[in-house]
This record gives C-alpha cells, sequence and structure tokens, in this order.
C-alpha cells in the first residue's frame, strides 16, 4: 500500500507520520510537496500537523489554497482515503472536505496532553478494528480544536454516524466532545488527536497504530473486492 | 480604491478571547461591560478600480478567503 504524506510549509508532524507508516507500518510512503499536481497511485494521502503557512488568518486557511489541495479533493471525490491530523483536519474544513470548523480553545491554552478518547464508531475504515464504546489514550496538542457546527449539521452527523472519536474529558470546549470526524462517504476522516504519536510501546502507547492498521485492513478488503 | 473589512464570529460561536479581555476589563473596574467580541481587521488598497469592482472583488475576497462563513461573519467598507 501506498501512502503519501503532504508538506506544506509549516508542517510539523510530517516526519512522524512519514515514520508511523514506513518504520511501523512496514508500508509504502512518500513525502508531497505542497505545489505538487498530481496524486497518482497513493491509497491514502495524509495531511499532517504543524502551522501551515504560520496559520496566517486562520488556521489552514491559506494551505487550503496551495496547489495541491485540488489533487486531494479530486482523491478524495474518487472514493480514496484521506486523513487530516490536527493542522491536517483544520484545513480539511476549510478546504470543504469536511463539515464544521476548530477555534480557539475555550481555555485560550495550548494543550499538550495524552487524552482519553471514546471510539464512537468503528464502521469506517479508519476505526474497524477498534471496538465501539472502547476507551484509547492518545496525544493531543493544539490551541485551536474546539470544534463547531451548526445544529443541523450536527445533528446529521450524529445520525450519519460521522462522529468517530469523541473526548472523555473534553479539553477544548469541543461541541458535543468531538475529538474527530468524517465525511458522509466516510473516507475522509478529521481528528485533532494524534495517532501517529502513539505506535509503539517503547514510546509509552501504542493505541493509534490500529487506526493506521484499520487503514491497511481496508485497503486490503477493498484490493480483493476488485 | 482603500477598503476596510471586519471579521468577526458569529453570535453564536462563543468567543474566549472576548471572554478573557472581559474578565480583565471588569479587574479594571469596568464592571459595567457586559460582552467583549475580538474580531479581525483587514485593510486593503485595491489599487485602481471602480467602486463597484471593488465591491464585487471585497465580496469574493471575504467569502474565499478573508472569512470562513462557517463560523465567521464579515462586513467591509470602502473608503
Amino acid at each position: 500500500m501506498k501512502f503519501g504524506v503532504i508538506v506544506f510549509p509549516g508542517s510539523n508532524c510530517d516526519i512522524d507520520c512519514f515514520y508511523a507508516v514506513k518504520d511501523v507500518l512496514g508500508h509504502e510512503v512518500e513525502y508531497i510537496w505542497h505545489d505538487t499536481e498530481k496524486l497518482n497511485g497513493f491509497d491514502c494521502i495524509i495531511l499532517p500537523g504543524g502551522f501551515s503557512y504560520g496559520d496566517y488568518l486562520r488556521c489552514g486557511a491559506v494551505a487550503r489554497f496551495s496547489r495541491v489541495m485540488a489533487a486531494v479533493k479530486e482523491h478524495a471525490a474518487a472514493g480514496k482515503l484521506v486523513i487530516g491530523i490536527c493542522n491536517g483536519f483544520q484545513v480539511l474544513t476549510e478546504v470543504g472536505l469536511l463539515p464544521g470548523a476548530l477555534v480557539r480553545n475555550k481555555n485560550l491554552k495550548f494543550i499538550c496532553d495524552t487524552v482519553p478518547l471514546k471510539v464512537e464508531a468503528n464502521d469506517s475504515p479508519f476505526t474497524s478494528l477498534y471496538q465501539k464504546g472502547e476507551i484509547i489514550n492518545i496525544p493531543i496538542a493544539h490551541g485551536e480544536g474546539n470544534y463547531v457546527a451548526d445544529e443541523e449539521t450536527l445533528k446529521k452527523m450524529k445520525e450519519n454516524g460521522q462522529i468517530l472519536f469523541t473526548y472523555v474529558d473534553n479539553p477544548n470546549g469541543s461541541m458535543s466532545d468531538i475529538a474527530g470526524i468524517c465525511n458522509e462517504g466516510r473516507n475522509v476522516l478529521g481528528m485533532m488527536p494524534h495517532p501517529e504519536r502513539a505506535c509503539e510501546d517503547i514510546l509509552g502507547n501504542s493505541d493509534g497504530k490500529r487506526l493506521f492498521e484499520s487503514i491497511l485492513n481496508a485497503l486490503e478488503g477493498s484490493l480483493k473486492n476488485e | 480604491m482603500k477598503a476596510k473589512v471586519y471579521v468577526t464570529l458569529k453570535k453564536s460561536i462563543a468567543d474566549p478571547q472576548g471572554t478573557a479581555i472581559q474578565n480583565a476589563l471588569g479587574k479594571l473596574g469596568y464592571s459595567n461591560v457586559e460582552e467583549v467580541r475580538i474580531g479581525k481587521l483587514i485593510e486593503l488598497d485595491l489599487g485602481d478600480v471602480s467602486e463597484g469592482e471593488a465591491e464585487a472583488q471585497l465580496v469574493k475576497m471575504c467569502e474565499g478567503l478573508l472569512a470562513n462563513t462557517v463560523i465567521e461573519e464579515y462586513k467591509y467598507e470602502i473608503i
């Protein structure tokens, strides 16, 4: 399976994502510079965390216009997998691939911690190896992770089971304790917590590894069906 | 043609920065302050365009980049 990690000016979790795919999972992965026009041959695209374009104006607002994002939209429209982690999640909401927006944490603080998450749904390519209702611990590191959406959008997301992860102890003020969501097509994931930082027991936590293994499972399954 | 664009959080979106400033103003003795909302002021020099063109451009700029209409409202004035 081939993963691609998008690198914007200011991305700083790109190497962690690359490492998780290559060294932990043992799969092929390439860095993709933000001015790349075509994404050919990638099974899953990762938008990593960081401060793309300095987070000027709003987090993800400028990254949205980088050349590669048109290609990411095409990739998603073809039903292929896209994950946005932290700043990547913010970019995906700005570009409209995911509903809602992320605003300043309620307590105004940048929060760097490991927090318990509840897996709300496991019928997605990103969460299939978790149990529904399972509590996992995943690191967070953000100042603007407070998820907001209008009531109608929230209601629709709940009905469709698009909320995949919620915080057990809401750290940032997110509506409905939302930590991670997917789109209606269930092929685009956005989450503020960092699964790529929780992939090895030797680093203290491997709860995030199953997210990547779920993706591999889904990709291998779709190959068999072709 | 010059313009000012004001971008503010929608009323329905909590503004923790505004609340923090309100609390600080309270400590300065301004206990009468009932609400503070923080926004952005963006000043633009649009060069040599007509007022009509400037307005059309400003709407597109605001909708496309300057404001995220999921969470923010905007208004502009042409000077």
